[in-house]
Formats: C-alpha cells, sequence, structure tokens
C-alpha cells in the first residue's frame, strides 16, 4: 500500500482531492434532473436503479465468485412485492422498501443454503432455471400477482411542497436510495463480512483453514446479493408502475449478468456503468441498425470485451499500461507487486497483478480452476 | 482506499452524464407544445402542421417477439405510399419507429421519447399487451393519443379511464365469440379441447370462449397451456389427444401453431375438428404443414392475407405489394402482419381525414365516432364502427375453412355486436 | 385406449422431446470439455446452421448433398468463430468469454431474422411420416429416428473422448492450458478444434430437429435452456450423462405435466428443476460427471 501511497502523493492532498471529487459528482447527479429532459432524466433513474442490482450481483459474483443466473427472479420478487403492497393495500410507496428488501434477503438466504454445495458452472445453471421457473409461477398466482395481464399500480408522486416534476422527484427518491445501497455495499465490502468473502473467493481452502466461517459467508453473500436485486425491482414497480411475468424473463438474468461483466467486476463502480451500458447501448443500436439493431447490440457487446476484457472500470488502468509498456520499464519490479486493493484501475501499479493478461502473451488462455471465478484472483490488503 | 472510491464514484456518475449529454437537451424546451386557434381553441397541435404530421410507433425489432417488429414496415411503408400521392389531407407524415425489445421499461423509456423530444402528434400503435399497459397511464397524462394499439386484449376498450387510447383488431374475446357461434351452429354438443398460449393473450380468448359458451351444450373438456419459452407444444398435444375431445381449439402464434397442426396431422388415432386462431391461420403457417395436412381447418379473420391467392388480383393487395417491394424492399410482402401494420396505418388514415379538429383532441374523438368505415386492406364486409359506448373498431369477423391450396370464406361475416351485445366491463 | 397405452405413449412423447434436448446438450458437452466454458451461442450457431441447409435444399441441392456442405460448412464456421471472437479475449477471465458468446448469442439470432425473416421455414424432413405401433403406443418414425442419430453422435463423442489421442490433449487444454502449452500441445489449435466439432454436432441437433419444431430464428433458444439442463443433469462433461439427462428431462416434464394436474402444462418447466437441484445436491457434478479434484 505503501508504494501506491507515495506516487499519488500525500494523504493530505488525497483528501482534498477525493473531497472535491465527491463534491462534484454530489453537484453532478442534483443538478442533472434540472438540466436535462424529463425522458432523460428518466433513463438516469433507470440506469441507477440497475446499477443498484448489478452492484448486488457483484457481491455474490465479483467478490464472491459464485456465478448466479437467476438475479432477475430476485429482482422481479422485489417488484412484485411492491406492485402487490401497492395494489392491496393503501400504504405508501416507501413502505413497500423494506419489506421487498427483508423479504429478497430471506429468499436468498433460503437460496444461498443449497448453493453452498453447487459450483461455479452448476449453480449458474440452477439459478438460471429458478429464473425460466419464475414468470410461469407468477401467472400461476393469478389472484395475488394479477396473472398474465400483469399489476398497473400508482407511480411515485412528487409531494406538493417539492415543487418538483414527476420525474424529477422519481430520480432524487431513486438517487437517494441508489446512493444508501452503494454506501452499503461498499462498507459491507470492507467489514468482516467482505473480507471474509474476498478470502474464499480467491482460495477457498486457506481461508477455512484461518477460521473463515465459510458457509456462514457464502449464504450471507447470496442473501445480502438478493436483497440488492429485491430493492432495484422495489424502485422499478415505483418508476414503472406496471409488473408483468412476461417482463422478468430469464433473458433478465442474463442481461443483469452481462451488464455487470461489460462494467466491471469485482470494481465499486462498474455497475453504475454497466447499468449505464444496459440502458443506453441498445437505443444506440437502433440508431445505428433500423432494420436490426440486435446486430448491432450483440456486435458491441463483443466489441466492449475485446477492447475492455476486465470491463469498462478496468478500462483506464489498461489503457495506462498500455502506455507504460512503451515506455522504459523502470518500475518494473514494482508493477508486479501482489499487493492491490479489490478494484483494479486507477492506480497503475496495480494492474499488473489485476490483468496478468496485459504482462503474460495475450494468447494465453485463462487458467481454468476447479470452480470458473468471475475475476482473477486478487489479494485484499487494507 | 476510502478516496480512491469516490474518486470512481465521481468518474462514473460523470461518465453517465456524459453518455446522456450525447443526446443534450435542456429541460427548458419542452414547453413547445402549440395549441389551436378558432373553433378547436386551446387544443393541442403538437406534431401536426399544415404540410406534415408526427406519428410515432413503439414495436419489439430485437428480443424473443421480434416477429412481430415487421409491422412497423407496413405500417412505414404505407405512410410513404400516401406521401408519394400527397399525404393526409396535404400533410406529409413523418412516422418514427422505436425498438422496445418487448420489454415494459423500454417502451417507457421510447413513449417518453417520442413524446417529449420528438414531439409527436400520436403514439401510433405500441406492440403488445405489457408495453401497452407500460405505457398508457403516462400517455393518459400527457394527452397524447394512442390510437389502434397491436393488440387484442379486450382491456384496450372496456376500460374507460384511459380516453386517448384504443385498440384496432377483433379483440380476443370478440374472436373468441366467432369460434363459440360457429360451434353453437354446427356442433352443439362438442366438446372441445385447447391449446393456448399462457400469456394475457390466450387466457383472453379461452375466457372469452368459455364465457360464450357458457349455458350451451358445449363444453370444454381439456386445456393445456405453453409458455412462449418452450420449445415445443407436442407433450401438450399428446396429453389433449387423451381427452378424445371431438373439436381442437388452436390459441397459439405462429411457430406453436404449425406445431400443433403438424402434430394433429399426425396423430391418426384423433381427428377432432381443429379451429386454429387469426393470428396463426396465415398461408405462411399452413404451407410448412403441408396443404395436405391442414384440409378442413376452420379459422376466421378480418383482413387480407397477402399470402392467400384468391387476393392476388385485388386493387389494394397489388398496392400493398408494390409499395412493399418499393419502400421496404427486405421484406417479405407475403408476411401476414406487413399487411396488417398496412390495414392498421390505413385506418388511421380514414380517421385522420374524419377528424373535425386538426388537434389532439380531435384524433381522441374522430378515433371513437366512427360510422361503418371501409378500409380497403380489410375484408369485405368488415368495417370499422366505433361510438361513446363501443371502444372496439372492429368486431366483425369471417369464418373461412381450408381447402385445396386456400381460405374458403364461408357464411356471412359474424357481428359479434350483434350476436351476443356488448363486452362486460 | 387403455391407461397404460396412454401412459407409454406420453413416456414416448417424453422420450422424442428429451432427444431433442440432448442433441444440443451434446453440443454443450463437447465445448465445454474442449474449452471449458458454457457456450450461450451454441443453439443460435446451430439455429444458423439449419439455415443454411435449408437454403442449399431451397436453392435446389439434394438434402443428402447439403447435409455433407452444411455440416463442413458449420465446422469451418465454428473455428473462425473461434479464431475470431473468441481468441481475443483467450487471456481474459472466464466470465468475460462467457458473456462474449451472450453477444454472439444476440447477434447471430438477430442476423438470422434479417437475413430469413421470422416466418416459420419447413425444413425436409428425411424420416418418412407416421410411424409404428407397438401394442398401441404410436411411435413416429421421427422420434425414432432422433433418438438414433443421437445415440450414434453420442457413442461417436464418447470414443473421441476416451480412446483418441486427440481427446486426451483437448481435455489436457480444458484442465489446464498452461501446463498443456508446456507439455508441447498446441492449446489454440484444440480449442479451434473445439470450437468446429462442437458446431459441427450442433448442426446435426438442427437439422434433425428442425423438421419437429419448424425453423425460425428462436427455433433453438427455448431447446437451449433444456440442454442447459440436461447437460447439468447428467454433468457437463460427459456425453452419455447428456443423454440420460436429456431423455430423463424430457419424461419427467412430460410426465407430470399430464398427470400431476397441480403442476400442469404451465408449471412442468418446474419438475426437472426440483430433480436437478436434488440430484446436485447428493452429487454436485452431475449424475455422469467426474468430480473435479480440489486444489488446496
Amino acid at each position: 500500500m505503501s508504494t501506491i501511497v507515495a506516487t499519488l502523493g500525500t494523504d493530505r492532498s488525497r483528501r482534498l482531492r477525493a473531497a472535491l471529487t465527491v463534491l462534484l459528482a454530489a453537484a453532478l447527479a442534483v443538478g442533472a434532473p434540472f438540466y436535462f429532459a424529463p425522458f432523460q432524466v428518466f433513463q438516469l433513474t433507470m440506469v441507477l436503479l440497475y446499477a443498484v442490482a448489478l452492484a448486488g450481483l457483484n457481491l455474490l459474483v465479483g467478490f464472491g465468485g459464485q456465478i448466479s443466473l437467476g438475479h432477475g427472479a430476485f429482482f422481479a420478487a422485489g417488484a412484485y412485492t411492491a406492485a402487490v403492497m401497492l395494489d392491496r393495500y393503501d400504504i405508501g410507496h416507501l413502505a413497500t422498501l423494506p419489506v421487498a428488501a427483508a423479504g429478497c434477503f430471506l429468499l436468498g438466504l433460503g437460496f444461498g443454503v443449497p448453493a453452498l454445495r453447487l459450483r461455479g458452472l452448476y449453480l449458474a445453471l440452477v439459478t438460471l432455471a429458478f429464473a425460466v421457473f419464475l414468470p410461469p409461477l407468477l401467472k400461476r398466482l393469478e389472484p395475488v400477482t394479477g396473472g398474465s395481464m400483469g399489476l398497473t399500480v400508482d407511480k411515485l408522486q412528487p409531494p406538493a411542497w417539492s415543487g418538483l416534476a414527476e420525474d424529477q422527484w422519481m430520480y432524487f427518491v431513486v438517487l437517494a436510495v441508489t446512493a444508501v445501497a452503494l454506501l452499503l455495499a461498499r462498507n459491507l465490502l470492507r467489514s468482516r463480512v467482505g473480507r471474509a468473502l474476498l478470502a474464499v473467493r480467491d482460495n477457498e481452502s486457506a481461508a477455512e483453514v484461518m477460521g473463515v466461517r465459510l458457509a456462514l459467508h457464502k449464504t450471507l453473500a447470496f442473501a445480502w446479493s438478493a436483497m440488492f436485486a429485491g430493492v432495484a425491482g422495489c424502485l422499478y414497480t415505483w418508476v414503472i408502475g406496471f409488473v408483468s411475468p412476461d417482463s422478468f424473463s430469464f433473458v433478465l438474468s442474463i442481461t443483469l449478468l452481462a451488464g455487470l461483466v461489460v462494467g466491471g467486476l469485482a470494481s465499486l463502480y462498474g455497475p453504475l456503468l454497466g447499468a449505464a451500458f444496459v440502458m443506453y447501448v441498445p437505443s444506440v443500436s437502433q440508431d445505428v441498425s433500423e432494420a436490426a439493431p440486435g446486430v448491432v447490440f450483440g456486435l458491441l457487446i463483443i466489441a466492449v470485451m475485446f477492447v475492455a476484457p476486465t470491463g469498462l472500470a478496468g478500462l483506464p488502468g489498461r489503457v495506462r499500461a498500455a502506455v507504460a509498456d512503451r515506455l522504459p520499464r523502470t518500475t518494473a519490479g514494482l508493477d508486479r507487486t501482489p499487493e492491490t486493493e479489490s478494484a483494479p484501475d486507477t492506480e497503475p501499479e496495480s494492474r499488473a497483478a489485476s490483468e496478468p493478461s496485459a504482462t503474460v502473451t495475450p494468447a494465453d488462455p485463462a487458467v481454468v480452476d476447479a470452480e470458473p471465478v468471475g475475476a482473477p484472483p486478487r489479494t485484499e490488503k487494507e | 482506499m476510502r478516496k480512491t472510491t469516490a474518486l470512481r464514484a465521481a468518474a462514473a456518475a460523470t461518465a453517465a452524464l456524459l453518455t446522456a449529454t450525447a443526446c443534450s437537451s435542456h429541460r427548458g424546451q419542452d414547453a413547445q407544445d402549440t395549441a389551436a386557434d378558432g373553433a378547436c381553441k386551446g387544443q393541442q397541435t403538437t406534431g401536426i402542421t399544415d404540410e406534415t404530421i408526427k406519428l410515432g410507433g413503439i414495436y419489439p425489432l430485437s428480443g424473443p417477439a421480434s416477429a412481430y417488429g415487421t409491422i412497423s414496415k407496413g405500417v412505414a411503408a404505407y405512410f410513404k405510399h400516401v406521401n408519394d400521392k400527397g399525404g393526409i389531407d396535404g400533410r406529409k407524415v413523418e412516422f418514427t419507429v422505436r425498438d422496445d425489445g418487448y420489454q415494459p421499461p423500454k417502451a417507457v423509456e421510447e413513449a417518453r421519447r417520442l413524446v417529449e423530444r420528438e414531439k409527436v402528434f400520436a403514439v401510433f400503435q405500441t406492440l403488445g399487451t405489457p408495453s401497452t399497459a407500460a405505457v398508457w397511464d403516462y400517455l393518459d397524462k400527457q394527452k397524447v393519443p394512442q390510437p389502434f394499439v397491436a393488440t387484442g386484449a379486450s382491456i384496450w376498450g372496456t376500460d374507460d379511464k384511459h380516453p386517448w387510447t384504443i385498440g384496432w383488431q377483433p379483440n380476443y374475446v370478440s374472436e373468441a365469440r366467432v369460434y363459440a357461434k360457429y360451434l353453437k351452429d354446427e356442433k352443439p354438443k362438442a366438446k372441445v379441447a385447447v391449446l393456448f398460449q399462457n400469456d394475457d393473450f390466450g387466457k383472453d380468448l379461452l375466457g372469452g370462449f368459455k364465457e360464450a359458451v357458457a349455458g350451451s351444450g358445449i363444453k370444454v373438456v381439456a386445456e393445456e397451456s405453453y409458455e412462449v419459452t418452450d420449445p415445443s407444444v407436442s407433450a401438450q398435444m399428446t396429453s389433449l389427444a387423451r381427452s378424445k375431445a371431438d373439436v381442437l381449439l388452436n390459441i397459439t402464434t405462429p411457430k406453436f401453431g404449425s406445431q400443433a397442426l403438424a402434430a394433429d396431422a399426425k396423430n391418426t388415432k384423433w381427428n377432432p375438428l381443429h379451429i386454429v386462431n387469426n393470428v396463426s391461420s396465415s398461408a405462411t403457417v399452413l404451407q410448412p404443414v403441408g396443404f395436405k395436412n391442414v384440409q378442413g381447418v376452420v379459422s376466421a379473420t378480418y383482413f387480407k392475407d397477402p399470402a392467400d391467392p384468391q387476393w392476388a388480383d385485388d386493387a389494394e393487395m397489388k398496392a400493398y405489394k408494390d409499395a412493399l417491394r418499393k419502400y421496404a424492399p427486405d421484406s417479405d410482402p407475403a408476411n401476414q402482419f406487413n399487411a396488417y401494420g398496412w390495414a392498421a396505418a390505413s385506418s388511421l388514415h380514414e380517421v385522420l381525414d374524419g377528424m373535425k379538429c386538426p388537434t389532439r383532441e380531435g384524433l381522441r374523438d374522430a378515433v371513437r365516432d366512427l360510422k361503418d368505415v371501409k378500409v380497403n386492406m380489410l375484408l369485405p364486409g368488415v368495417t370499422l364502427s366505433t361510438g361513446p359506448d363501443d371502444a372496439f373498431p372492429i368486431e366483425t369477423m369471417q369464418l373461412m375453412r381450408f381447402k385445396g391450396e386456400r381460405w374458403q370464406l364461408f357464411g356471412e361475416p359474424v357481428d359479434t355486436r350483434k350476436e351476443f351485445g356488448p363486452l362486460a366491463k | 385406449m387403455s391407461a397404460v397405452t396412454e401412459f407409454l405413449q406420453q413416456v414416448t412423447e417424453g422420450l422424442g422431446s428429451g432427444a431433442v434436448y440432448a442433441s444440443l446438450a451434446l453440443a454443450l458437452v463437447l465445448i465445454h470439455r474442449f474449452t471449458g466454458i458454457v457456450n450461450f451461442a451454441q443453439g443460435e450457431l446451430a439455429m444458423i446452421s439449419t439455415y443454411v441447409a435449408w437454403q442449399l435444399v431451397a436453392s435446389g441441392m439434394s438434402f443428402w448433398l447439403a447435409l455433407p456442405v452444411t455440416l463442413a460448412v458449420s465446422f469451418a464456421g465454428g473455428m473462425l468463430i473461434e479464431r475470431i471472437v473468441i481468441r481475443p479475449v483467450q487471456g481474459a477471465p472466464e466470465l468475460t468469454v462467457v458473456i462474449v458468446t451472450v453477444g454472439l448469442f444476440v447477434f447471430v439470432n438477430a442476423m438470422a431474422g434479417l437475413i430469413w425473416s421470422f416466418t416459420v421455414k419447413d425444413f425436409p424432413q428425411q424420416f418418412p411420416d407416421g410411424g409404428i405401433d407397438l401394442a398401441g403406443v404410436r411411435v413416429d418414425w421421427s422420434t425414432l429416428g432422433i433418438i438414433g442419430v443421437v445415440a450414434v453422435v453420442m457413442g461417436l463423442l464418447y470414443l473421441l473422448f476416451q480412446h483418441i489421442s486427440a481427446g486426451l490433449v483437448m481435455r489436457a487444454v480444458a484442465c489446464n492450458p498452461a501446463s498443456a502449452r508446456l507439455a508441447g500441445i498446441r492449446v489454440s489449435r484444440v480449442l479451434m478444434l473445439g470450437w468446429g466439432l462442437a458446431a459441427t454436432v450442433g448442426a446435426v441437433s438442427g437439422v434433425l430437429v428442425a423438421p419437429v419444431l419448424f425453423l425460425e430464428p428462436n427455433m433453438m433458444g427455448g431447446v437451449l435452456i433444456y440442454a442447459f439442463a440436461a447437460a447439468t443433469l447428467g454433468g457437463f462433461d460427459s456425453p452419455v450423462g447428456a443423454v440420460v439427462g436429456g431423455l430423463f428431462v424430457g419424461v419427467a416434464e412430460t410426465l407430470t405435466g399430464a398427470y400431476v394436474d397441480v403442476v400442469g402444462a404451465d408449471l412442468k418447466v418446474g419438475v426437472p428443476l426440483v430433480i436437478i437441484l436434488a440430484v446436485l445436491l447428493a452429487r454436485p457434478q452431475g449424475l455422469f460427471g467426474r468430480a473435479a479434484v480440489e486444489r488446496a
């Protein structure tokens, strides 16, 4: 860690820089809905909402090393919890959030137990089967869920005192929830739970020997992750005001995973980038080719993975690494220090360890572990 | 660690905003909505001038339902065809198509884009029940007409809270009533097995059928559903065969329609009267099964099937095929969905011609005040009619039976309004 | 028709759909054995191969000439895809490769719609119409034919995996590419071969099922999910497991759909899910899979 700090300057100046960037980001985020047209504000709202789901998936896939192709189902569970509550009982929107969160947490806990036994690929495909099963189940529970016609509920309405338009109010509410959720995800990772998870992902046996309670932490990871997806689903209901079983097909689950990988696994802001990709790229695809937007969308997914195999979040680091490779390698030894942080990038020093492919020959295939782990192994040092 | 995270958060936020800025527009620009003068004073004229009229449509051009995306090509070809002939009442139509991938949240986004940025006069067609249900509240609040949505759910006509939205095609309940009437006349003691798609379309049609045969000697003895994600319906067909019903009601979308017809033909021990619903009745669905295997199949229709040779010399059909070849050369004129789009667009043309005021309100009122309006792509005897208590433009269908290599229409067009009365709200 | 005959008829039906799932599951297993990844685009590649065959037949070629041409085109196409699309991300994390196959899925599906439209195409049926009657149970020739071909493909793959040096080499690559390279194996050639072979097996699957499912761009989308289930149940590296898994899934869902009213046709997809979960909890590597050796 000390080397990194040294290259970035004194602790004090870093603190200042960080404070400034936080302020800038907050100002941008708060100012946006007053600058953009309502439909663009709506798009930003959707980006934030998907980012919550992706942050949850990131806990599981990026930091926990377990692949889930069923997070669309947890998303749907959260959305339906909110919709059914709003439909049946005369309660405010905010009351649905804790219920959806708690419900999905418990659901995730229930799933986490069998998930303990399943490894990589098998877990991914069992969760995929769950995602496939959910829409017909929702249709069957017609008295509660409204069946295949779905449920239409009230959207979030701005209170009179705010003087805001509907889209602006929605944006701010979702922004607040997203900010809390992302902070929570970040703090989770720095807590005991997070360190345990990373230890488990990087070397399960070693972690167990060192006293990490494997079963507990893996199950909890699933539960937290499901909770985030559920919260995102709840926000979805607030914003769209309509849920139907076919909106939560397994395609959603695959889209979420794709968004996460495109954004950047095990990165704290990868989810935001991934959410922006999921939200904006389909429209861009249509602008490129009216005849077959799918062709362009597919190509763009592949293209992004070519340019940024570790996701968009890792791109700046890669670019800098590429530049550094062309310069005389004075710090070659330093480049290969195994010490690095949970998120690759920003500091050029960390990329060597996080992206072995950048320095090893490009044609080198990934070392296939007994279980497929999303991101390359890394160690966490605080 | 803490600081760099903040840095990253800032970078991410900036990136997200920059993406959005790429298509920047200031919030203040919204105040461009315009209003009319004179007799129509105060009504909205956004998207319509003396020279142009802007329309937008939302279709699944990508994703699992992209088979229906081609409807937009039929619509676009019609408007281009009309523009070449001088436009609608002198106004050139600008038709913007957006893709929602059959996902409700995308439909909301695209509807907002069409209304707020493209400033369309009306959202002409949203496809599918979920997408339409997701946007109709918004359009209602914005007072933007949403005429002729491309879904046959009965709710578009029975609901009275959304005056700006209206369907077009015969709703699924009406279609079910046509089959019920046919069976009541021909097989009053029929035992019916039903294969249906497990969504709003299948449920609506099946529900309508059961309601229409209630109290008669006709009984539904077996029902099997399938999901659009299923690979095949052959297992369901085997289960239905066990019921030994003498009528099979086939409520499916094209691929599954072909599969069910083929499965029925293969099973020589069970030979029910096969009724296939309209959406799967196109010759493009029957032809892969083999015409010899679908003899005697019954269905009902309301517009001319471009794959059916009996319309080959029809003037409107010729115009349609020429226009499609000219304006949408990559699409297949024989595809019924293109003709569907053409028929819906020419219906809108009739409505726009009949507007008292060239305003959004004018369109909203005109579309609910149609008196036996003829549309050339619709079958003879099928017209558009709406009124204060009737928000279903087409409720008449014509029965047909497959013989040789084409459908043969039989009997009089069935007006379900007269036969069964209005739909329950 | 007695209850027993009806039951057997349903079982036959289940075997028929099971064979369909198995045919694609074989391709999934093959590519997993060669490259260690799950290929989401496998079904779509099979679909596009089927379109190639359809196009050849539609342009007047005889089916039995079109078939080998299609298989050859698929083999070359699969290798080409590995070279162009997969090679550039070879060093990247495994999930990156999987997401590239998702991108490939979207691309190929949309491309097929663009070229051949979404209207249903009739694919020539090579097995005779009708079927045989076994004590009142109707078995279609097409069902028998599909099962037969699937069995043959399974046998060939089994031989490939067990007895041929290419099979051993390929297993070495999938297990540990770095060591394989050190041992003098040309890893990238093996990977290309894997993609080519999987595409060929997929093409067989597509051509086999197209007359039953009817050809359109989403033909294999539904099959893929069930093929995943079959491969998961059987163990992801065993061709025998894929076929047994496929048949089992097909029969289980057909029977529950037909006989258990609570489940019904709408929820029958849940049945194999429950069974798979149960099996995996007891045997995490699937029925026929090899337990991965834990690396401490």
